[in-house]
C-alpha cells in the first residue's frame, strides 16, 4: 500500500453519510478499511447528515444549520473523507455556497471544502493507491451516481481502482452517466416517475450481463437494488467499497438476505 | 383534448406514464438525441471554448440589455422595419392583431415560433377570424391535433408514426386525401402538398426568431424545412414575434451562437436553413414582403435581470436540457402543463406564471445536473430550480407535512445524540421487518418507494453504533 | 416604406416601461455616452470571436472540405473546369432526373450571360419562384467549408423564393466563392455592400446547407419537408485554369459596420 511511510499521521474524519450509518454500516467499514490501508488514522466522530434533505428542499435555514455542525465536527482533520458523491459535493461545493455571506463561516466552509473528498477520489487522487487486496470473481458494471460526476469529477477514479481487484471484470452499461432516478426526496415524493426512470437504469443494467451493478452512492444503490429485486433480477448491488476492501464475503448484497447482526465484519 | 395544468403535474405524469404511445416515442427520443448531439460535440472540438464565449456574450448583452435593444430598434427602423414594444402578451397579441387588419388579413402562415406559444397567438387570432396556419411540420400536427408543442424544437415528439396517420387521415379525408399514408415520406409530402397553397394564399406570415442582430437591426431563424422561409417571404407583411433576450450585438456574434446551436439541439453540424432578414424588401428585389414588422416582448424578462434567475435569459432554446432529463424522458412535455418544458421549462416557467401556479416544475427535478452539463451556455439549471425551491418554502407554499416533517428531522440532525438514538431504533425496526430477506417490498408511509420497489433492508445496527462498539473493543485488547 | 417612429398601438408606452423596467432591475440609469461609446466601438470593430481550426485550412483544402461536408447533408456536387459548361450539365441534371425541361433563371447578370441558348430543350424563365416551378437555377455569393454551407444574398438577381419554392435548386457556384469560415462571408459582404463607413444588409442572407428536411414524424429525417427535395452545386473550377478570381485577400478587415 502507498505511503505507509508518512511521518506524522494523517487524521483522515470519515464522514459516513446517514444512508450509511444507518442502511449500510459495512460500507463505513470497508471505507474506514480502505483509508487505514494508505497509512491514514481515520476518526468517526459523532455526526448525523449533511443536510442536502433540506437544502433540496428550499429549506436553507436548516441547511445552513446543519452545514456550520458539520463543519465544526470535521474542520480540524487533515481530511473528510465521505463514500458518496452527493454529500461529498454538498460540503465540497454546496456549503461554501450556503455559507458564502457571511465570512466567518465562508472561509471555514471553503477550507473544509478543500480536504473533502469521495471516497474513491481520496484513494485514487489523494492517496494515489495504485494496487488493492482484493479479488472478486465476476463480471460488474459501474452507475456513474451524478452528484458524483458532475460536482466532484468522480469517473475514472473508481475504475481504476476496480482494475486492480483480481479477477473482476469491468463491463460498461449504456447510459451509464445517466441518473437512477433516486434524487433524494424526489424518490418518494415522485414515486412513480422515480420508479421509471431507474428501470431504465435496470433495463442498462441487465443488459450488460454483469454479475454485479457497484456505484460509489447508497441512494442510488438502494434504489437500484430495490428496482432489480421487485423485477425478479439476480443481479447483485454492492457499494464500490465493499468491492475495493474485499469484503463481499461479509456482507449479503444490497437488498439479499439479511446478515446475522453479531460477527463477521467485527473484526476488532 | 383536455387541457393539463401544471398544478395537476402528478396527475398528469400518472397518465403519461401509463400512454403506450408517449412511451414508445419518448423511447425514440432518448436513443437518437443524446448520441447525435454528442457527435456533434465530439466533431468540434472547439465547442467547449465557443460555448464558453457563448455564455459571456450573453451575460455581457444582459449588462447591457437597453442599449442593445435601443440599437437593434435604431438599425431595424433604419432598413424599414417596425419595432413593436410589448410588456405583456396581451400587448403582444394586440400589435398582431393591428397588423393583420392593416392589411384585412384573413389567414397568416407561421413559422415556429415559441414566442407565439407563449401569448397563445392562435387561439387569439381565431377569436377573431384571422386562419393561423402552422407550417413547421411539428407544429401542423398538434394544431391538428389540438395540442400544445411538447418540446421546444421537436412540438410532436410525442406522437407516433401512427398516430400522425390518423390525424392526418381525419384532418385530410375532407381535402380529398382519403388514404390512409403510413410512412413517414408519403406523409411528409402529403402535409407539403396541403401547405404549399397556403404559403402562398396567406397574408401575413408569422415567424419567430433565434437571435436579433443590434448592429444590423436583423433577426435570425434557423430552421430544417424551409417553411420559414416561405412563411417569411411569400405573404405580403412579415411578422416577427420574439423577446428582449434574443439580441446579440453583431453578426460575427451571432455566428457565435450558430456554432453551438444546432450541434446541441439536433446534432446537426449546421441546420439547413439559416436566414438572416433585414426589413422588407428592398426597391430591386421582386419578392419578399412589403413589411417587416419585429414584437420585441417583455412578460417578465425584465424583472429576471438582476435577479436569482437573471441567468435563465442565456438560453437559446436548444432543448439539450430537456432531451437529456430523466424526469422529461419519462413523463414527456405536456405533463409539465406549460408551455416551455423540461429543465429550462421548470426554471423558467415560474417567472412567467408565478411560483404557486407553477408549484411542482421546480421540485420534480432529480438534480441530476445534467442539464446543466449539456447546457451550451451553462445556466446552472439545478441552482436556479432550488431557488424557486427556497422561494416556495419561503412563501409556505410546499406541503405542510413536508415542512413539519423537514423541521422534526432537521431538530435530529443537529442533535448527533438524539439522531443516534432514534435511528438506532427506526433501523432495528426496519431491520425486523426486513427480517429473513433483505428487503420490504411494502411500507406504509413510503408508498411512494415501495409501489414499484424493494426497499433494501438496513443491516439492523447504524455505523456509529458498531464503529463505537470496536473501537472499545480494540482499547481492550 | 415608411422608415421611422415605432408605429402599432402602445409601442411607445411599452417602449418607455420596457427600457425603464431593464435599467430598474440592472440597477442603474442609462449608460453614459463614456459607456456607450464602448460598446458602440464593440460593434463597429464586430471582432470574431473564436474560429474553429476546420474553418481555417489552405484554400484546396477547403474546397475539398465544402464538397465532403454538403455531401454528408445529401447535397449533390458536380465539378465541371469552367462556366461555360453550366448550362450542358443543367440540361444533363434534369434528364438524369427525370424532369421537366422548364428552369427559372434567377435573373443574375452572370448566370444569365451564359449560354443558356445552346442547351436547345431547355425552356428558361427568369425571375421570382412561382408555385408550380419545379426547378431553379440560382447563383451563390459564397459557400463555407467549415459545413458545407451557400450563402444566398436576396437582391434583384436573386429572388428569395427561388432558393425554397421548387422542389429541385441548381446552385452555380465558382471554387473561388468557397471560404474556410462563416466570418469571411461576413468580410465579404461587409465589403461588397460597403455603404458610408458602414455597409448595407439585403433582406435576406440565405444560409443553406443541404436540402429540406424534417425528423418531425418519428424522428425520422425525410429531405423536402417544404422547400427543396434535392440541393445540387455545380461547382465551377475558376481558380486552376487561370481565370479570374474574385477570392479578396485579407479576409479580417477593420472595417467599421452600419452606424
Amino acid at each position: 500500500m502507498a505511503n505507509q511511510s508518512t511521518k506524522t499521521p494523517v487524521n483522515v474524519g470519515l464522514f459516513a453519510t446517514c444512508l450509511v450509518d444507518l442502511f449500510r454500516p459495512t460500507v463505513g467499514f470497508a471505507a474506514a478499511q480502505l483509508i487505514e490501508n494508505t497509512g491514514c488514522t481515520v476518526h468517526v466522530p459523532e455526526q448525523t447528515c449533511c443536510g442536502q434533505p433540506a437544502y433540496n428542499s428550499g429549506d436553507s435555514r436548516h441547511a445552513r444549520q446543519i452545514a456550520r455542525a458539520v463543519i465544526e465536527i470535521f474542520e480540524d482533520y487533515d481530511y473528510v473523507v465521505v463514500p458518496s458523491g452527493s454529500c461529498g459535493g454538498m460540503i465540497a461545493v454546496h456549503y461554501p455556497a450556503l455559507l458564502a455571506d457571511d465570512p466567518d463561516w465562508s472561509r471555514r466552509a471553503r477550507a473544509l471544502a478543500a480536504k473533502t473528498f469521495e471516497l474513491t477520489a481520496f484513494l485514487a487522487d489523494v492517496m494515489k493507491i495504485d494496487s488493492l487486496d482484493a479479488d472478486y470473481d465476476g463480471t460488474a458494471t459501474y452507475h456513474d451516481a451524478c452528484a458524483g460526476l458532475r460536482e466532484l469529477k468522480v469517473r475514472d477514479q473508481p475504475r481504476e481502482l476496480l482494475a486492480s481487484v483480481e479477477n473482476l471484470q469491468l463491463t460498461e452499461m449504456d447510459e451509464t452517466e445517466a441518473c437512477c432516478g433516486f434524487g433524494g426526496t424526489f424518490c418518494v415524493k415522485y414515486g412513480e416517475i422515480s420508479t421509471d426512470i431507474v428501470s431504465r437504469k435496470t433495463a442498462n443494467v441487465v443488459k450488460t450481463g454483469a454479475d454485479l451493478l457497484l456505484a460509489g452512492d447508497l441512494g442510488c444503490l438502494l434504489n437500484i437494488a430495490g428496482r432489480l429485486k421487485r423485477e425478479g433480477s439476480s443481479v447483485q448491488v454492492r457499494h464500490v467499497a465493499e468491492v475495493l476492501a474485499g469484503m463481499t464475503d461479509q456482507i449479503p448484497a444490497i437488498g439479499e438476505t439479511a446478515p446475522e447482526i453479531s460477527g463477521k465484519t467485527n473484526g476488532g | 383534448m383536455e387541457f393539463m395544468k401544471p398544478g395537476a403535474f402528478k396527475d398528469n405524469a400518472r397518465h403519461a406514464l401509463a400512454d403506450e404511445n408517449l412511451r414508445t416515442a419518448m423511447t425514440m427520443l432518448n436513443a437518437g438525441m443524446i448520441p447525435n448531439r454528442q457527435g456533434a460535440v465530439d466533431r468540434l472540438p472547439e465547442f467547449e471554448k465557443l460555448s464558453q464565449q457563448g455564455r459571456e456574450l450573453k451575460d455581457h448583452v444582459l449588462g447591457h440589455l437597453d442599449y442593445y435593444l435601443e440599437r437593434f430598434e435604431r438599425n431595424c427602423t433604419a432598413a424599414g422595419g417596425h419595432v413593436h414594444w410589448c410588456s405583456t402578451p396581451e400587448d403582444a397579441r394586440q400589435a398582431v392583431l393591428e397588423i393583420c387588419r392593416s392589411v384585412d388579413a384573413k389567414s397568416v402562415t407561421k413559422g415556429k415560433s415559441m414566442i407565439a406559444e407563449e401569448i397563445h397567438l392562435n387561439d387569439f387570432l381565431e377569436k377573431h377570424h384571422i386562419e393561423p396556419v402552422e407550417t413547421d411540420l411539428g407544429e401542423y400536427i398538434i394544431q391538428l391535433a389540438e395540442e400544445p408543442p411538447s418540446h421546444i424544437i421537436g412540438p410532436a415528439i410525442h406522437k407516433t408514426k401512427d398516430q400522425v396517420s390518423d390525424l392526418f387521415l381525419k384532418h385530410h379525408a375532407k381535402l380529398g386525401r382519403t388514404e390512409r399514408q403510413t410512412e413517414p415520406p408519403a406523409m411528409v409530402n402529403e402535409a407539403r402538398e396541403i401547405l404549399r397553397q397556403k404559403y402562398f394564399d396567406a397574408d401575413v406570415g408569422i415567424t419567430g426568431a433565434n437571435y436579433l442582430i443590434a448592429e444590423t437591426g436583423s433577426s435570425i431563424i434557423v430552421t430544417n424545412e424551409g417553411n420559414g422561409d416561405l412563411t417569411q417571404t411569400l405573404p405580403k407583411i412579415h411578422i416577427v414575434v420574439t423577446s428582449l433576450e434574443k439580441v446579440v450585438p453583431t453578426l460575427e456574434d451571432a455566428t457565435t451562437f450558430l456554432r453551438i446551436l444546432a450541434r446541441s439541439a439536433t446534432g446537426q453540424e449546421f441546420s439547413a436553413y439559416t436566414t438572416i432578414s433585414t426589413g422588407p424588401r428592398r426597391a430591386d428585389d421582386v419578392d419578399g414582403p412589403s413589411e417587416y414588422h419585429v414584437i420585441l416582448l417583455d412578460n417578465g424578462r425584465s424583472a429576471m435581470l438582476g435577479s436569482e434567475v437573471q441567468d435563465m435569459l442565456r438560453c437559446i432554446r436548444c432543448g439539450a436540457c430537456m432531451n437529456h432529463c430523466p424526469v422529461y424522458q419519462s413523463v414527456g412535455g405536456h405533463t409539465y402543463g406549460t408551455v416551455y418544458v423540461g429543465p429550462m421549462g421548470a426554471v423558467l416557467s415560474p417567472a412567467l406564471l408565478g411560483v404557486a401556479e407553477t408549484k411542482h416544475l421546480p421540485c420534480a427535478s432529480t438534480m441530476c445536473g445534467r442539464c446543466e452539463e449539456v447546457c451550451p451556455v451553462s445556466i446552472p439549471l439545478p441552482r436556479l430550480l432550488r431557488q424557486w425551491r427556497e422561494k416556495q418554502f419561503e412563501a409556505g407554499d410546499g406541503p405542510s407535512l413536508e415542512r413539519w416533517g423537514l423541521s422534526i428531522w432537521a431538530f435530529f440532525a443537529t442533535r448527533p445524540w438524539l439522531y443516534d438514538l432514534g435511528a438506532r431504533m427506526a433501523m432495528r425496526g426496519l431491520a425486523y421487518l426486513g427480517r429473513g430477506k433483505g428487503r420490504l417490498s411494502k411500507l406504509w408511509f413510503a408508498g411512494g418507494w415501495t409501489d414499484g420497489r424493494d426497499l433494501p433492508a438496513p443491516e439492523g445496527q447504524t455505523f456509529q453504533e458498531r464503529w463505537r462498539r470496536q473501537q472499545r473493543e480494540r482499547a481492550l485488547s | 416604406m415608411s422608415a421611422g417612429k415605432n408605429d402599432g398601438g402602445n409601442s411607445s408606452g411599452g417602449r418607455a416601461a420596457i427600457l425603464g423596467a431593464i435599467r430598474q432591475s440592472l440597477g442603474r440609469p442609462e449608460l453614459n455616452n463614456e459607456a456607450k461609446r464602448d460598446l458602440n466601438e464593440h460593434i463597429a470593430k464586430h471582432r470574431a470571436n473564436l474560429v474553429p481550426a476546420r474553418g481555417k485550412g489552405e484554400h484546396g483544402a477547403q474546397i475539398k472540405q465544402f464538397r465532403e461536408m454538403a455531401e454528408a447533408v445529401s447535397c449533390t456536387v458536380e465539378i465541371v473546369p469552367d462556366e461555360a459548361a453550366v448550362p450542358g450539365v443543367v440540361a444533363e441534371y434534369l434528364r438524369a432526373n427525370n424532369l421537366p425541361t422548364q428552369i427559372t433563371l434567377a435573373p443574375d447578370e452572370w448566370l444569365a450571360g451564359l449560354d443558356w441558348d445552346s442547351q436547345s430543350l431547355l425552356e428558361t424563365k427568369s425571375g421570382a419562384a412561382g408555385i408550380d416551378d419545379l426547378v431553379s437555377v440560382t447563383p451563390a455569393f459564397a459557400a463555407v467549408a467549415e459545413t458545407g454551407t451557400l450563402v444566398a444574398l436576396s437582391g434583384g438577381g436573386h429572388p428569395t423564393t427561388l432558393n425554397f419554392v421548387p422542389d429541385y435548386h441548381v446552385v452555380a457556384l465558382r471554387t473561388s466563392q468557397i471560404v474556410g469560415a462563416y466570418e469571411e462571408v461576413w468580410t465579404r459582404l461587409r465589403k461588397a455592400n460597403k455603404q458610408g463607413k458602414g455597409f448595407t444588409m439585403p433582406r435576406n442572407i440565405n444560409m443553406i446547407t443541404g436540402p429540406s428536411r424534417t425528423a418531425d414524424i418519428a424522428l425520422t429525417i425525410e429531405l423536402g419537408a417544404h422547400g427543396p427535395r434535392s440541393l445540387h452545386i455545380v461547382l465551377i473550377d475558376d481558380e486552376s485554369a487561370g481565370e479570374t478570381s474574385d477570392r479578396t485577400d485579407g479576409e479580417t478587415d477593420g472595417e467599421v459596420g452600419q452606424a
